[in-house]
């Protein structure tokens, strides 16, 4: 069991980060039901998001406990203020079209699959149990998003074009995956987690070569650099902020 | 008032029978969702793991053991959450296998721990037609009515079914 109020600071700001990552990508990934394009894909979008919300709800629950003031998963998750968020930029971007999701859910799963592997040797205990379950599923999100940008890359003009600019749009927001602060240092130093630069070279190994394959051209690097997983979120956050904690604020307490 | 207790195999075997609420041919047992079961003082210990991490049965799930070892008079009994080691589809015996297929749905091939997602391409593996046994299959979606089943289509019988992914 996790012991309460032992600990740091860095550790928990880690395991938030996390959590609102799968949180926040969840939450928008749930906003497809019954608007995907087909019935299969608006299945699949919707176990995914189901997967996501579902890992949120470990890691939620654990950042919780090594808090150690009482908040659990559903008061982080809707009671929290916009830059008491931790999440990347990327997870909070809208939908736009399919194209954009599935991009998105392609450069995303190619960086918590290598993410969650090496947390399956993480010194906190909690934390690799949750990682070897969620890297079960994440594998499953990967191969599905691949075969999709596969698909659209290398399909039509039309779809080409759409999953190059949202290939475009997404790229620069990728860079905030390996951006680490202080606080990060003596996380990686503790054995908590891995030091977010060392996921970049496995992460482009799995996301370059699909792209390649669907004929998509990979951006170049940019200084743009986007600050969500510090707590400085884009001006969408505070809209999908809006629709997710209404019924909590509304009604404090709630439950189903 | 005399309270008769419940051994823990007489619990194992209460368990058996109760079905999993998604495929209800096959026990929370044969799932491998129940990992242990203790006496204690008083009543019982089960120590359950979920399947997926945001499967909605796994509170019905908990329900359900609750019902029915309490209708089979075991006292109070304590639920535990496990998530180590994680739930996986080898797990589950050659008889739950036979029952999925009695169902409908074609059972995980191979073993999740040899690798159970196929690369990145678009032909995925064809998977054994549970209704009339033909190989030429084609996946519809990598994930059917629940995350745990990707959703097929039979060639030659026609017939669309649901496939339980190896995890």
């Amino acid at each position: 069991m996790t012991q309460r109020n032992t600990a740091a600071p860095g550790h928990i700001e880690y395991v938030l980060r996390l959590g609102d990552n799968a949180l926040i990508l969840g939450q928008r990934l749930s906003e497809w039901c019954g608007h995907a394009p087909v019935l299969e894909e608006d299945m699949a979008l919707a176990n995914t998001a189901l997967d996501l919300i579902g890992q949120a709800r470990l890691l939620l629950t654990h950042a919780g406990r090594l808090e150690g003031r009482g908040r659990d998963e559903d008061q982080l998750a809707f009671l929290r203020g916009e830059r008491d968020y931790r999440n990347l930029t990327l997870a909070e971007l809208p939908n736009e079209d399919f194209g954009r999701t599935v991009v998105r859910n392609f450069l995303f799963a190619a960086f918590q699959v290598p993410l969650y592997q090496r947390l399956t040797a993480s010194s906190d205990a909690e934390l690799a149990a949750v990682a070897a379950k969620s890297l079960k599923e994440a594998r499953y999100h990967l191969s599905h998003a691949g075969e999709w940008v596969i698909r659209l890359g290398d399909g039509t003009d039309v779809s080409h074009d759409k999953a190059q600019a949202a290939l475009d749009y997404l790229w620069p927001y990728t860079a905030e995956f390996f951006a680490a602060n202080p606080i990060d240092d003596a996380v990686s130093a503790a054995g908590i987690g891995p030091a977010w630069h060392n996921l970049e070279a496995d992460w482009e190994a799995a996301v370059v070569p699909v792209l390649v394959e669907a004929t998509l051209t990979v951006p170049a690097r940019t200084p743009f650099a986007s600050y969500g997983k510090f707590g400085r979120h884009s001006e969408h956050m505070g809209h999908l902020l809006a629709t997710m904690q209404t019924m909590q604020r509304t009604y404090p307490g709630a439950q189903w | 008032m005399v309270t008769v207790m419940l051994t823990e195999s007489q619990a194992w075997q209460v368990l058996g029978d109760v079905p999993d609420p998604e495929i209800p041919v096959v026990s929370v047992v044969e799932l491998g969702i129940v990992r242990e079961v203790a006496s204690r003082a008083g009543g019982l210990r089960v120590v359950v793991t979920p399947t997926y991490s945001g499967c909605p049965a796994t509170e019905v799930i908990a329900d359900s053991i609750r019902a029915a070892l309490a209708a089979a008079g075991a006292g109070a009994v304590d639920i535990e959450t496990r998530l180590d080691p994680a739930w996986t589809t080898d797990w589950m015996g050659d008889a739950a296998r036979d029952k999925l297929r009695a169902y409908g749905i074609a059972p995980p091939s191979g073993t999740a721990a040899a690798g159970g997602v196929q690369p990145i391409r678009f032909v995925a593996k064809s998977q054994t037609c549970p209704h009339c046994g033909s190989t030429d299959t084609e996946r519809l979606s990598e994930f059917g009515s629940t995350a745990c089943k990707a959703l097929y289509r039979c060639r030659a019988c026609r017939e669309p079914f649901e496939y339980f992914k190896p995890i």
